[in-house]
């Protein structure tokens, strides 16, 4: 699956200075993160001075210069979630995943990257995490144990596949 | 659908569709909001659509599939009507004996009723529900009758009716003066009077005007601006119509948090079906007013809450707040006279306008007018969204509605109003929820958050979690805000962890009111707030951290032990193979012990045993039975 270019995302926003942060977002979308590269192209599509998309791109929680996991754990850390235990998770999903970031971060082989939202709006059914885009609500520890295991048997036999 | 030209051509197509909509006799409503679908509602749905099939009822009973009724957490929900027989937590595997039973059939399926925390009755039918039947649903109300994807829907139930009665009969002065007449005050957290703030920006000097939506909800624990925009996002379109009519503005701008997927899809459906329809655009229904909408999406920062940063960010730039010298209304969006409102404003608005202002006014207190809703979260039975008349006493939201504690442990306290909010105790729960009393008792109606508090919450950690959440949030403009907070997180992390020394109570108080007093913005003004109130209500917690250093409820880390009781505990070891620090050791069927120095104090032992073995201690005292 080939990947639509910068040029392409940015698409009839050229020019647009004010149209910044939506395109931001929408290579966030694709890439996953904003390259040096990615940055420059906008630069030079939106008439933006470099240092304000990089520095929006810092500003913005949504957007991240590095570039994330293949699979990426979202934690909810709302107060909603946090009086229900949310601090828990992360500190089980770290030891897990033997990252030593305080508010989650990539593991060194790609796979994973776990991060943190301040909310999702779903509190009712808190703690929730989010598994590449995928609700799981009412989250335990065991849960969270095997929902990584079950990631990690899925990529392992992706791996076997492609060897033989 | 073709393009509506003329009022009366709504007013047909609207009588065409609400007789459609008379002749379904079987109804299945299903709710597809963001809590529903994290529970598989979506392959429920899938699930009815192939067996109506199957059984050859999809030409007879209509499916509607809705946005978010505030009843997350017994997801996925559905109601049968006319019965309006309300089935809970539905699985796929369900699907086939509602049909043939409850549908085709007039059974009632037992397992699937709800069961009241309260008394443990089975309910049959939606109007039953406690949780319902206390709540005065005047907005949340229209997200059930509705499929927020379909324009259709909005228009059958009434929709656009005020926009061209708006259109038709009122000159823009009559429309502030009956909103103004209503009393509807901002329901984003400020409380300003909405018809005040049309009245400035009408009269501001300019002939390009903006409306913005603020659906930055950004403050945790409150969810109804996405339940509204995602299950009723024309109320909203609507509303934002006849604001721009009134100020006299022609575009309009949907600031929505791009953690809520659903509610920037829904949206951006809702836009392109108005213009398709003509109630977007240009010459709206024939009346020579032009209006179109943009979704603009939030990057993840709360600050962008606020209005002037959220204009920075619709710009395209930081979120960054400015000085407020001169308000938005004036100088806004593109230093144009702009009217931001919050998501539930703008929805309310066309309700007052069919209705009047003295309908809205009749619901309420003195100073603030109608219904609010509430996210009601935390450690309560019922969580989920509540609409009720302001001056509604928080006992009766919380008790009565809420159902009280999970597990029978007593409730504490409840935070309102989010990170600018306060904690306050159950002693005030009789104390009415408007925007005058909640501010005197030293918190805030806020946004509508409403966290419910049980003595396994630590209030110092409360605090510290809000001063965390301020410091990570605050953009860094101003130094009050941005080192003002840093330095009470630091007093407060040093109280939570054992290093808290008597004089920095003082001292503490000192830092509140300098940030309180000389941040910029809103966000800086109010973050002392839950430090404040935690101070107020619940200062013997801070002396007991201080002086014993104890953590009463259990949670402070450093403070605290978890403690294996050797009598318990069989020795099953799952405790051991569940702790990811390998600090638990022991042999089979022995009683297990906790090294406290590999113990990271997680919890997940305690979590996972059966013999309630587990225990935490702090400063030799036990907290609570888990």
């Amino acid at each position: 699956m080939s990947q639509p270019s910068i040029e392409t995302i940015v698409g009839d926003r050229k020019s647009q200075p004010h149209q910044l942060i939506e395109v931001l977002q929408d290579i966030q979308e694709v890439y996953s993160y904003i390259s040096q590269e990615a940055a420059t192209a906008v630069s030079h599509y939106l008439g933006v001075p470099l240092i304000e998309v990089f520095r929006s791109a810092s500003f913005y929680k949504a957007l991240s210069l590095e570039p994330r996991g293949k699979n990426v754990i979202t934690l909810c850390t709302g107060t909603a979630c946090h009086v229900r235990g949310s601090n828990p998770l992360l500190d089980q999903a770290q030891a897990l995943l033997k990252l030593d970031h305080d508010h989650g971060g990539t593991t060194k082989d790609g796979l994973f990257t776990v991060e943190c939202v301040n909310c999702l709006g779903a509190c009712a059914i808190g703690p929730i995490a989010v598994l590449n885009g995928v609700y799981h609500p009412h989250m335990t520890s065991a849960k969270l144990t095997s929902l990584i295991a079950a990631v990690r048997e899925a990529e392992e036999m992706r791996g076997t596949d492609a060897q033989t | 659908m073709p393009r509506l030209k003329a009022i009366t051509e709504l007013f047909d197509l609207r009588a065409q569709l609400q007789a459609a909509r008379a002749a379904e006799k079987t109804v299945i409503t299903v709710c597809g909001g963001t809590g529903c679908q994290a529970s598989k509602s979506l392959a429920v749905i899938d699930e009815i659509r192939a067996e109506l099939k199957r059984q050859q009822l999809d030409a007879s009973v209509k499916l509607r599939i809705t946005g978010c009724q505030g009843f997350c957490e017994n997801g996925p929900i559905m109601v049968i009507d006319p019965r309006n027989l309300f089935y809970c937590r539905i699985v796929p595997e369900d699907v086939k004996e509602i049909i043939s039973q409850s549908v085709a059939g007039t059974e009632v399926i037992e397992r699937l009723l709800y069961t009241d925390p309260a008394t443990g009755k089975k309910i049959r039918t939606e109007a039953e529900i406690p949780f319902y039947r206390a709540q005065d649903r005047v907005l949340l109300s229209q997200n059930r009758q509705i499929d927020p994807c379909a324009i259709e829907d909005y228009v059958a139930i009434g929709g656009y009716t005020a926009l061209a009665k708006v259109l038709t009969e009122f000159a823009p002065e009559a429309v502030i003066a009956e909103i103004g007449a209503s009393g509807l005050r901002g329901r984003g957290g400020g409380g300003f009077p909405t018809g005040k703030k049309w009245a400035s920006c009408r009269a501001a000097a300019g002939d390009e005007k903006y409306v913005v939506c603020n659906a930055d909800e950004g403050d945790p624990g409150a969810y109804m601006d996405r339940s509204v925009l995602e299950g009723n996002p024309h109320a909203v379109l609507e509303g934002m119509a006849i604001g721009a009519w009134a100020i006299g503005a022609e575009q309009g701008y949907v600031y929505v948090r791009k953690e809520y997927p659903l509610a920037v899809a829904h949206s951006r459906q809702a836009i392109t079906q108005a213009r398709e329809i003509g109630l977007l655009g240009a010459n709206i229904l024939g009346s020579g007013f032009n209006f179109d909408v943009q979704v603009a999406r939030g990057g993840g920062a709360f600050i962008c809450g606020e209005s002037t940063a959220l204009m920075a960010s619709v710009e395209g730039k930081v979120g960054e707040p400015r000085a407020k010298d001169v308000h938005t209304v004036e100088d806004g969006l593109w230093h144009r006279p702009t009217t931001l409102n919050n998501v539930e404003t703008w929805a309310n608005c066309p309700s007052i306008i069919n209705n009047g202002a003295h309908w809205f006014a009749s619901k309420g207190t003195e100073g603030s007018k109608g219904t609010k809703i509430f996210a009601l979260t935390g450690q309560v039975r019922n969580t989920g969204l509540v609409e009720v008349a302001m001056g509604t006493p928080l006992r009766r939201i919380i008790f009565d509605i809420g159902g009280g504690a999970i597990n029978g442990r007593a409730i504490k306290a409840v935070q309102t109003g989010g990170p600018s909010g306060g904690c306050l105790p159950a002693s005030l729960f009789d104390l009415s929820v408007d925007f005058e009393t909640l501010e005197k008792a030293g918190s805030m109606v806020g946004s509508g958050g409403m966290v419910v508090m049980d003595e396994k919450t630590c209030m110092v950690d409360v605090a510290k979690y809000f001063l965390a959440f301020l410091l990570d949030e605050s953009c860094g403009k101003c130094v009050p805000c941005r080192i003002g907070i840093d330095r009470m997180l630091e007093i407060i992390t040093d109280i939570s962890e054992g290093r808290g020394r008597p004089e920095q109570i003082p001292l503490l108080e000192e830092l509140v009111e300098t940030v309180q007093e000389t941040s910029l913005c809103a966000l800086g003004k109010t973050a002392p707030n839950p430090v404040i109130s935690t101070l107020r209500y619940f200062r013997d917690e801070y002396l007991a951290h201080i002086r014993e250093k104890r953590c009463p409820a259990g949670v402070c880390r450093e403070l605290i032990a978890y403690v294996i009781d050797g009598e318990k505990c069989t020795g099953c070891g799952v405790c051991l193979r569940a702790c990811p620090y390998e600090a638990i050791k022991g042999a089979k069927k022995e009683p297990h012990i906790i090294d406290a120095l590999a113990c990271r104090k997680c919890g997940i032992c305690s979590e996972g045993c059966k013999f309630e073995a587990i225990t935490i201690s702090s400063g030799g005292v036990p907290c609570y039975s888990m």
